[in-house]
């Protein structure tokens, strides 16, 4: 089908043609540039959610109490719920095969000093497990382990901030700073993409701080990864009924949110993907829009165009050209220029999207990495050159019935 | 060569018919130098047209080259029309945004024929009608009587059997008239058959045989006395 010739026909007409292929090829062009910029922007937006909860793990479920606000089988409204070791051995034996991650949380604040230097910094007391879930990264040394848990090992784990406060650029592993009065051992050093307040944070075995701080076994929290092969429905299910239980266990009434509540990262994600995939929707329809504004307007041209060329298609017949032959002429030429335009379109699209400046100042308005994915510029570049297909073919198909001496005629 | 009998054409206006030819018959044979003359609205264009095969007819028959000619497609048409016709229009009708010689090697791509074979023979056609220098000029920058030379050119690069011309110097003054007359005299005398509407006598003349048309059938069809070499 490759026809050097008709390609040599078609780039002459376009050539000595330029303000009728310029025009085609504009609005082609404009429809698909605004088309891209439209989904890099949804993109963008939808980055942003997802990245919102980044900083944690996808599977992250936790389990806060405070006071009671309903009052239960006699007991009075107002009461303190306490979560103790004995609940989190619960939920561990309880629902073992749901869970990927488990860890229980004592939270503190605390004074931690070294040489000469010291501030006030968060402390949480956790399990090994605990850096999974709050996708801690350890820069130097290690984690919480097991072995700390037992020995009630007086270690800590200390952010990246931490350190740069407390050590500057000097090693602070293996050194021994001092929180609230008693010596721990630096044993390593984390850094979290959550921001700077989760890096200004420290870490130490739970076991040791019930050990220090009033010798119990109380607990603040209990954080859970749930089994990731659970799907976002049975995860927010499996949620439900472990509230339902504790609340149970602990004589909390059934619907007291106050007392114990669970925080499922599950339905936070069930709210996100409806939010995007409704975001998209949207998209889709006003892009539509967009691509069909563009169909439309390369149709118009074409069938503007197509008139204008009428006499010289009487001429071409005069001199024995076929129907088939000024049909296929003109939609290879539409089409060539829907492509080229289109891909200007597009290629312009992108190269917006990617500009540093543009992408710093979009950032405020709450989209990141605005982007186009291929399968979507691959689906539009199609649909187009397929429209610039149709849009030539109809009206052409029209001009090379009519019979030569009208068209001769025409002007 | 052509052959048309009892042929009647009419055109619809609105919902009457306006009845053009009345029943024409007229044999031209191949190597004939034939012109008609009619006032205006005898329906020589018309005849001239569906003898070029670009209209059609709607009662009657006609033949060329023995062919009978009847509900052809425009497929059909146009073959036969690249195969055995040349067109010359009193308007020239060349593509404005192709050189001349693109203009005249046009039929030749219709024909199926390569590049640099059809290049070749457009420029001996243009060659044939003095205009080689001004082979790669647009339409709009050649006169009038050198744009109906490329289109003469244009019209035998295919060798047709017949050249149709409505009023070839309808748009030019006397003596390039008298030089496309040379020309179409040229072509008849190495055997095609060339077949001109005029208005003019002195071109008609110039021919070998004048057909007379008056309210669409014909009133005479003779020889012409002085035969000019
Ligand atoms: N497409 C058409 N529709 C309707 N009427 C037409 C059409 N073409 C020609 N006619 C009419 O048919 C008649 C004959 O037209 P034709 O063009 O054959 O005349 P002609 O002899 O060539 O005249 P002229 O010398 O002015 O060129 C005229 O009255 C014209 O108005
Ligand atoms: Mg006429």
């Amino acid at each position: 089908m490759f026809d050097i010739d008709r390609w040599r026909e078609i780039f002459q007409s376009i050539s000595k043609n330029k303000l009728r292929s310029v025009m085609s090829g504009f609005t082609v062009a404009f429809a698909i540039l605004l088309f891209t910029l439209l989904f890099g922007v949804v993109t963008g937006l939808s980055n942003s959610f997802s990245d919102a909860f980044a900083d944690d793990a996808q599977n992250f479920m936790s389990v806060r109490v405070w006071r009671t606000s309903k009052p239960f089988k006699g007991l009075q409204t107002g009461r303190r719920i306490q979560l103790k070791n004995k609940d989190f051995d619960f939920v561990k034996e309880e629902y073992d095969s749901n869970i990927q991650h488990l860890t229980a949380r004592i939270n503190k604040n605390v004074n931690i000093s070294y040489k000469n230097k010291q501030d006030n910094y968060s402390l949480q007391a956790v399990h090994p497990d605990h850096q999974f879930l709050e996708k801690t990264i350890i820069d130097e040394g290690r984690y919480i382990n097991n072995r700390d848990l037992i020995e009630k090992a007086k270690v800590i784990v200390i952010g990246r901030l931490v350190k740069q406060d407390l050590f500057g650029e000097l090693p602070a592993i293996g050194k021994r700073v001092n929180v609230s009065g008693i010596s721990y051992q630096v044993v390593g050093v984390f850094s979290d993409e959550g921001g700077d307040n989760e890096e200004r944070k420290t870490f130490m075995p739970v076991t040791t701080a019930q050990m220090i701080y009033g010798n119990n076994d109380n607990l603040s929290q209990i954080v859970i990864g749930y089994d990731p092969k659970l799907s976002l429905d049975e995860a927010i299910a499996f949620g439900n009924k472990m509230e339902r239980d504790l609340r149970k266990k602990l004589d909390i009434h059934p619907d007291d949110q106050s007392a114990l509540s669970i925080q499922n990262m599950a339905e936070a994600n069930k709210g996100v993907g409806t939010f995007v995939i409704a975001l998209y929707f949207i998209v889709i329809f006003i892009g539509s829009g967009t691509l069909i504004a563009g169909i439309i307007g390369i149709s118009n041209i074409m069938i503007f165009v197509i008139k204008e060329r009428t006499k010289e298609f009487g001429i071409r017949k005069a001199l024995g050209a076929q129907p088939s032959s000024i049909v296929g002429m003109v939609v290879q030429e539409s089409v060539l220029i829907t492509t080229i335009a289109g891909y200007i379109g597009l290629s312009l699209g992108t190269y917006i999207l990617s500009l540093e400046s543009l992408n710093k100042t979009l950032a405020e308005y709450f989209i990141k990495d605005p982007s186009v994915s291929p399968s979507i510029i691959i689906g539009a570049t199609v649909t187009l050159i397929v429209s610039g297909l149709i849009a030539a073919y109809v009206p052409a198909k029209i001009a090379a019935k009519i019979k030569p001496i009208v068209a001769l005629r025409a002007d | 060569m052509i052959e048309i009998k009892k042929l009647h054409k009419s055109y619809p206006i609105g919902k009457d018919k306006l009845h053009v030819l009345k029943g024409i018959d007229l044999h031209i044979k191949e190597g004939e130098f034939v012109s008609i003359m009619g006032s205006s609205g005898s329906g020589k264009s018309t005849l001239l047209n569906i003898v070029g095969l670009l209209d059609e007819h709607d009662e009657g028959e006609y033949y060329l080259n023995g062919q009978l000619i009847d509900n052809l497609n425009e497929k059909k048409a146009a073959i036969l029309r690249n195969k055995f016709l040349g067109f010359v229009f009193q308007s020239f009708n060349l593509i404005s945004y192709k050189t001349a010689l693109e203009n005249v090697a046009l039929p030749l791509y219709y024909k199926g024929m390569a590049r640099k074979e059809r290049l070749k023979i457009a420029m001996e056609y243009l060659e044939k009608v003095e205009l080689g220098p001004w082979a790669n000029h647009l339409p709009n920058e050649l006169s009038g009587g050198q744009k109906q030379r490329v289109a003469i050119a244009r019209a035998l690069v295919t060798q047709p059997k017949v050249v149709l011309a409505d009023e070839p110097t309808g748009a030019l003054d006397s003596t390039t008239t008298d030089n496309v007359m040379d020309l179409l005299r040229d072509i008849n005398n190495e055997g095609m058959t060339v077949f001109v509407i005029t208005h003019e006598e002195e071109v008609a003349e110039q021919t070998k045989r004048v057909v007379r048309l008056k309210d669409g059938v014909i009133i005479s069809d003779e020889l012409t006395k002085t035969k000019t070499i």
